[in-house]
């Protein structure tokens, strides 16, 4: 799971609404893989995040790679930043573990790089 | 007695040899930019050729319109289109289509040809006739075989154009083409041909990606992966870009994200099934025990030089996503399972629909199979309407139980716009329509 993916990720659990986000990520696996760069895709990317999670989530996998807390104004044409986000985005994937619901505790397990966010009749929001 | 040298020329390529100097000489102004190209289409997803062209030009900011009616059965279209430039792009694009050329005449026989040809600026024909140009003439008939003589009189029959270049019959910087059309039925074919085309060639479609795609060499399978054309024709209805994110709700091996991620699209999908994404259990492809450690999605995307397009796949339930609010996918790109032959679930409710509709009575579609379909697709219009951005594109396929559909069965959603609907048989009463829709309003 790449933290691109997990910046859109919420828990659904009956009752929680939008408290199911950030989940919390407890990883016993971490990979790094190196993915090409493209600064037009990050570019794009970085309006849609939830800049302060995202942070929050680099730094608890220990890969927070100096990503300043705060988005400065023409992010758009600093490369240095640009392949710092590209890096946090696409690079760093949790491999094993579980990610938390917030308001819950409800454990979703991470195995293989993939997260399984399936949820039973009973749990889910209706 | 008159040596044949001094004698003036009386015959009639002489006669057009001298019209054509006489054009030349006159310094015309410009006519008005015609930009009129021939369209040469693959026989084959006849329905589905329409909408990925007119998709494909809206992609490319032309708008689509015809110098003639497009008859749906023929390979011919006559197209308007701003530049060279968005037909070369379409041509990047496109796997209906064969080739296009800049049209230069055309007739319903070789006199009308010829006139249409005369009609022709020749200030667009000079650049590609002049003297330190190479060239070449190639003819294609369709529906009809002719001999080698046959091919030659026809080529020689445009001597009056005024090529000044040399022929290089082996690598020319341009190819001219006559394209004769002898119709569509082979058991009745004319004597003459029904229409006669002349262009320059400008480039070759993506119908060669079929192959370099096709489900038959890829590592990792499933019972419903999809035709490569079609998964690429899906990717063409979808407007996919470079640097779009492209979803899949019902993702199983991936086999709709490969086109996308050719085009540049970064992607993702969801699926309710464990073994399917993590590529385990038994294997779909006849003799193999089980899928290998190489079997997945991801795999499946760096066979192709791919890998680092593919986002994430996760487990989750299609109807109950998993996503914070907000508009992320520029295509969402699926093929719902739909109990034919892969059983449709939802978590709690392990109900199999019955296989094998074929053997459905006459009378009715059974209830379980009306009553699941409907969630799911009510359920995925509300999740692209959530989560495309405005513009963006919801493309899936719907199955049909032909005796009994009618337009009104497709479903709608206030905020998505209906683009197209083509129909694939798949049995005598059994037919999937291939819907593509576009997001015009926001949610809520």
């Amino acid at each position: 799971m790449k933290l691109l993916t997990h910046n859109l990720l919420s828990s659904h659990v009956r009752g929680v609404g939008p408290r199911g986000f950030p989940l919390r990520i407890q990883a016993t696996e971490v990979r790094v893989s190196p993915v090409d760069f493209n600064p037009d895709f990050v570019t794009r990317m970085i309006p849609k995040m939830e800049w302060t999670a995202l942070v929050e989530a680099a730094e608890s996998l220990g890969h927070l790679s100096e990503l300043p807390r705060e988005l400065a104004e023409g992010y758009e044409k600093d490369e240095e930043f640009l392949r710092k986000v590209h890096h946090v985005l696409l690079e760093v994937e949790v491999v094993e573990g579980t990610l938390q619901c917030p308001e819950s505790g409800r454990l979703f397990p991470i195995s293989r790089g993939i997260p399984n966010m399936l949820l039973s009749d009973e749990e889910a929001a209706s | 007695m008159t040596t044949p040298r001094h004698r003036p020329c009386t015959c009639a390529k002489g006669g057009l040899r001298r019209w054509w100097r006489r054009r030349r000489r006159r310094n015309m102004a410009l006519s008005n930019t015609l930009n009129r190209y021939l369209l040469l289409l693959a026989q084959e997803h006849l329905e589905f050729r329409l909408p990925e062209i007119k998709s494909l030009l809206s992609l490319l900011g032309g708008r689509f319109s015809s110098h003639q009616e497009i008859h749906g059965k023929s390979p011919f279209w006559i197209l308007s289109i701003p530049s060279e430039d968005i037909a070369r792009n379409l041509m990047k694009r496109t796997v209906c289509a064969k080739s296009i050329f800049e049209l230069w005449g055309h007739g319903k026989s070789p006199e009308e040809l010829y006139n249409s040809l005369k009609s022709y600026p020749v200030e667009k024909m000079a650049p590609f006739l002049h003297s330190d140009t190479t060239y070449k003439i190639k003819i294609h008939t369709f529906n009809k075989t002719l001999t080698q003589e046959e091919k030659i009189k026809r080529i020689d029959a445009l001597e009056f154009l005024p090529f000044e270049g040399k022929v290089n019959l082996k690598n020319p910087q341009h190819i001219f083409s006559i394209l004769e059309d002898y119709g569509l039925d082979p058991n009745h074919i004319p004597e003459k041909p029904l229409n006669i085309y002349f262009g320059r060639w400008i480039a070759d479609g993506q119908r060669e990606l079929i192959e370099s795609y096709s489900v038959k060499k890829r590592h990792f399978i499933g019972n419903t992966s999809m035709d490569a054309g079609l998964s690429f024709i899906m990717a063409n209805h979808g407007k996919v870009k470079e640097n779009d994110i492209v979803f899949d709700p019902f993702v199983g091996t991936g086999g709709l994200l490969i086109p996308s991620a050719h085009f540049g699209a970064y992607v993702c999908g969801t699926d309710i099934d464990y073994n399917t994404v993590h590529g385990l259990g038994k294997a779909s492809r006849k003799n193999q025990k089980w899928r290998g450690p190489d079997e997945n999605i991801k795999a499946n995307l760096r066979q192709y030089g791919l890998e680092k397009y593919y986002l994430d796949v996760l487990i989750a339930d299609a109807s109950k996503p998993s996503w914070r609010k907000g508009l992320f996918f520029d295509a969402i790109i699926t093929d719902p399972p739909y109990g034919i032959r892969e059983s449709t679930r939802k978590t709690g409710s392990q109900k199999e629909i019955p296989k094998g509709i074929e053997k459905c009575p006459e009378s009715h579609i059974p209830v379980s199979f009306n009553y699941h379909l409907s969630d799911m697709f009510v359920d995925l219009l509300n999740f692209a309407a959530e989560t495309l951005v405005l513009g963006g594109r919801l493309v899936y396929w719907l199955p049909v139980y032909t005796p009994e559909y009618m337009e009104e069965i497709v479903p709608r959603h206030p905020c998505l716009k209906l683009i197209s609907n083509c129909e694939q048989r798949l049995s005598s009463h059994t037919a999937r329509r291939l819907i593509t829709m576009e997001k015009v309003k926001d949610f809520e």
